[in-house]
């Protein structure tokens, strides 16, 4: 399963002392050969306190920078500390550890793999507004990304050595960055981006904004989102990590090697 | 001749405003450049408004004080467009900074060389008691 490939789980919290245990406990029960790293995203519970002592590495922010900026810093460490594979999941228990293999077997075919739900699967069902703006954005992204996406704005993903070092380098933090603009960004640089269905689990704390007017909103502000992705210019240093790049094709098939050394 | 007494009075005032915060260092030299230069052409056009009448009646606008108002819209629109950009780019450094912080913490915690528990956050004694008060400063009669 593992293949000798070093996995880091990246799990951003901010607030979840409460369920941060459980979800740690089944993840080293279920996965025993993994890391994880909890980002505490300037929380003002217990949470890294609860983390560390439940054997997770933690890095703390000093204030909330959203999931995107927490993201970003796992990414980070997991780029410092050489890890082979990250894998997103969030820390409210919503996503199964059960299909981490899952993604990781996908991960042989594409640098980021997204555990989406299956459609009509389970008790998950949107209406309205917030239906038509996933649709959208299934339709724009599965286009872009010359693949069949149905859930792209999914937190629960898994990618490869050279997309930890691109997300590094280049992570969108404002709202629905993390997942939309993440995936154009990925996609516009050459990256392969495919899907693998999962099932979710009903959040245990939390719950979803259901208003139409809050639907409605996120149909714009997705639309926003969508179009900023597109138009916005990306860094050209991050071609250094791209597929086609020496580093790259170091990465993928040789030993992992510093983007210095090739 | 109200309105130049009103103009010029502000004029005066505003520049003199400019200045007091240069000579203080409140204002960076780069922020202070372009207001010193605004500041120092807008302070004659108060006394004497009508100065700008004929370069209006060229550029086609009624009056210069027209003028004025317009040519100052343009400029508080592009200055609040400025501060904008400076915010956006005072956030990213500020994250960088706040991720850079995180790093360097793990990896001290996990090298053993960080205290279980950062010390803003509370005592480590007192766990049980929840601490919600971070980021915001403490009396010295709160410290144990």
């Amino acid at each position: 399963m593992n293949d000798g490939r070093r996995v880091l789980i990246i799990l951003p919290a901010w607030n979840e002392a409460d369920g941060l245990p459980a979800v740690l406990g089944e993840i080293k029960r279920q996965l025993p050969y993994v890391d994880t790293l909890v980002v505490d995203d300037g929380s003002t519970d217990r949470t890294s306190e609860v983390a560390a002592a439940a054997g997770s590495a933690v890095a703390r922010l000093p204030f909330n920078l959203g999931v995107g900026g927490a993201m970003r810093l796992g990414y980070r460490y997991a780029q410092q500390h050489g890890y082979d594979v990250a894998i997103q999941v969030d820390a409210d228990g919503q996503h199964d550890p059960f299909y981490i293999p899952v993604l990781l077997e996908r991960l042989g075919e594409a640098d980021l793999v997204i555990g989406a739900r299956f459609d009509g699967e389970g008790d998950y069902r949107v209406r309205g507004p917030r239906r038509w703006a996933m649709r959208l954005l299934s339709l724009v992204l599965s286009r872009i990304t010359r693949t069949r996406l149905t859930d792209t704005t999914s937190g629960f993903r898994a990618c490869n050595r050279p997309m930890i070092e691109f997300f590094a380098r280049w992570y969108p933090v404002e709202y629905l960055g993390d997942t939309v603009e993440s995936l154009v960004g990925a996609a516009r640089c050459g990256f392969t981006v495919r899907q693998a269905p999962v099932a979710m689990r009903a959040r245990t704390t939390g719950r979803p904004s259901a208003s139409p007017v809050k639907a409605m909103v996120y149909l714009v502000r997705a639309g926003l989102v969508l179009l900023l992705a597109m138009i916005r210019r990306m860094p050209p240093h991050l071609k250094d990590f791209a597929p086609g790049s020496p580093y790259y094709l170091s990465a993928t098939t040789g030993p992992a090697a510093s983007p210095a050394e090739v | 001749m109200h309105l130049s007494i009103l103009t010029s009075i502000t004029g005066v005032a505003v520049l003199a405003y400019i200045v007091e915060l240069l000579r203080r260092q409140q204002l960076r030299e780069k922020y202070a450049a372009i207001w010193l230069t605004i500041g120092l052409a807008i302070a004659p056009l108060g006394f004497f408004p009508s100065l700008l009448d004929s370069t209006a009646r060229r550029l086609g606008v009624a009056s210069g004080v027209s003028l004025v108002l317009f040519a100052g819209f343009v400029l508080v629109l592009l200055v609040s467009l400025h501060l904008s950009w400076e915010v956006s780019r005072l956030e990213s450094e500020t994250r960088t900074l706040a991720e850079d912080v995180a790093l360097i913490r793990a990896h001290l915690a996990e090298h053993g060389a960080l205290p279980a528990r950062p010390e803003h956050t509370g005592p480590s004694e007192h766990t049980a008691l929840p601490e919600h008060t971070a980021g915001t400063a403490r009396t010295p009669e709160a410290t144990p």
